[in-house]
């Protein structure tokens, strides 16, 4: 099961249990909610392609005590509706889920306009927004299911690819991987699967972060053993760079990156050509492993 | 309530502040007190009832229009308005709902508030309450897309517990003309009527009626700076705060 057939299972069954939540897509998505259409009239709405209007509007049912889910494609959830998102959700603290498809460049062959790489940096700046970057379509589960009601706006950014090993994830809290002693590795989401294969032959300890923000930065302490890091982010390089400067003040250390360069996506084609491009591969991130560890 | 003594108030506490929008205020100071004084179920003492109706200010800068009404029917001490605009009052340039007692939204970037209506609208319909949401708009606030999407969500979904008010004093004209505001409400599938938005009896008759099957907008023609006769109309006065020896015969004007 992919991850967007596991969140239409996740919102059905949860939709099932929880007469608060309601459901408002983008005009994507629907066949596969059809269920939900049927069993949940009232609550299950195609709503439109106007997403600025979309999260205000889930912003006045969250004032009822609905927890809207509000399901479309990132660049468009996101970039375009960001000031609702800040105001209407975070400045008026409103409980609310954002559930994006789309990834980085997920819609490779589609072009600039549908890549969204720079979803989780935009969200980072916003105090009070949640950001969860799930690897498998079970974690997404396990995730949304410990998040979607607790009192904050929260951000979910679904994958086409999943990582090929589940982890036992909890929300807002980050994953040992594996323990090791010349560089600790921040994995996030999805770029986990790259950074096992690259990792393999090295003694290096692994942290898989599915939640960005907020960022645990107790893990991270209790972990780096030393001055070393390699930071593999989905998206947008460099998200998380601060976060790990302040967890591990005032000690000297070293942070390499692996993600999407800060440019313009302009190209076509398959993901796994953009991977290639820009570095988002195995091979690549052993590398940069083998330049820090030297 | 003397609606001068309201104006008074908002300039005289405007101009300690060294803050806000009089002129956006006195425009609609005639609605919001018809609004909070003869229509809106809503109890100060009691204001988070479920059922209550709900009204949203969309065009959030014209705020002190909002406090010195909220003040004076009672949802929170009029001394309170002494403190507009300082670093921790919780009266600020545009209304917070977190912070002040008898607001339902936070508003001030335009084309909010609208929208937050139409979902608490909607949410009102699922939850089969019989209760109505009133927001006002400014006509400027109408070129943003998003009170457009709004208004075709509202009709789309028959939400007949909406009232839209349309706060129509041209101000904005200067910039970009958005002509027949009440047909074009009509085309996206509302029903319209066209009130003197400073003339009570309109005001209130207007507000006592309801779309059938339709939301419904209300066209209240207005005049920027209503009832005092230095501001009217005048662009000067959008965010401008009286020196103190300004005030004087800025009351003197006062209707």
């Amino acid at each position: 099961m992919n991850m967007r057939q596991q969140l239409v299972q996740t919102v059905e069954t949860t939709m099932s249990t929880d007469k608060r939540l309601i459901l408002l897509l983008g005009d994507i998505g629907v066949f596969g909610f059809r269920n939900a259409f049927k069993n949940f009239p009232d609550r299950v709405y195609n709503i439109g392609i106007l997403e600025q209007a979309t999260v205000s509007l889930a912003a006045g049912l969250a004032t009822l005590d609905f927890i809207p889910v509000i399901h479309t494609i990132a660049p468009f959830l996101i970039e375009r509706s960001l000031e609702q998102l800040k105001i209407d959700f975070c400045y008026q603290k409103l409980c609310g889920n954002f559930i994006s498809v789309g990834a980085s460049y997920d819609y490779a062959a589609l072009g600039c306009t549908h890549h969204c790489p720079g979803d989780v940096g935009i969200l980072k700046n916003i105090p009070g927004m949640e950001i969860v970057l799930p690897g498998t379509s079970k974690e997404f589960d396990t995730l949304f299911r410990q998040g979607y009601a607790n009192g904050h706006p929260t951000y979910y950014r679904l994958s086409e690819r999943s990582n090929s090993s589940e982890c036992n994830v909890t929300f807002g809290k980050a994953e040992v991987i594996r323990k090791g002693t010349r560089l600790v590795i921040v994995a996030v989401g999805p770029a986990l699967e790259q950074v096992l294969e690259a990792a393999k032959d090295f003694d290096v300890t692994i942290l898989y972060y599915t939640t960005v923000s907020p960022f645990d930065a107790v893990t991270l302490r209790e972990n780096a053993n030393c001055s070393k890091i390699l930071l593999c982010e989905p998206y947008y390089t460099g998200v998380l760079s601060s976060d790990i400067i302040t967890a591990l003040f005032p000690n000297p250390i070293t942070v390499d990156h692996v993600g999407v360069p800060l440019k313009l996506l302009t190209n076509y084609g398959q993901v796994e050509e953009h991977d290639e491009h820009i570095g988002m591969t195995s091979n690549h991130i052993k590398k940069r492993i083998e330049h820090l560890i030297g | 309530m003397e609606m001068k003594e309201l104006r008074e108030k908002v300039i005289r506490i405007s101009a300690k502040a060294q803050e806000g929008h009089i002129a956006s205020a006195l425009s609609i100071l005639d609605l919001l007190w018809v609004l909070y004084d003869k229509v809106l179920r809503i109890d100060p003492l009691n204001f988070s009832l479920p059922n209550r109706d709900r009204f949203i200010l969309s065009k959030g800068h014209a705020a002190i229009g909002l406090y010195v009404v909220l003040a004076q029917k009672g949802f929170f001490p009029a001394s309170e308005l002494e403190n507009f605009g300082k670093y921790d009052s919780f009266l600020g340039g545009h209304p917070d709902k977190n912070k002040i007692h008898g607001v339902e939204a936070s508003t001030g970037s335009l084309g909010h508030g609208f929208p937050m209506a139409v979902g608490m609208a909607l949410g009102l319909k699922i939850k089969k309450y019989d209760a109505h949401v009133f927001v006002i708009i400014g006509d400027g606030e109408a070129n943003e897309g998003a009170i457009w999407e709004s208004a075709l969500l509202a009709s789309h979904h028959q939400l007949t517990n909406l009232c839209c008010i349309v706060d129509y004093n041209h101000s904005t004209d200067r910039a970009l003309q958005i002509g027949d505001m009440a047909q074009k409400f009509k085309s996206f599938g509302w029903e319209t009527c066209l009130i003197d938005g400073h003339n009570h009896e309109e005001i209130l008759s207007a507000l006592h009626k309801s779309g059938n099957e339709k939301p419904f907008a209300i066209i209240a023609k207005t005049i920027k700076g209503y009832g005092c006769a230095k501001m009217e109309n005048n662009p000067e006065w959008h965010h401008k705060f009286p020196r103190p020896e300004e005030l004087p015969s800025l009351l003197e004007s006062l209707r």
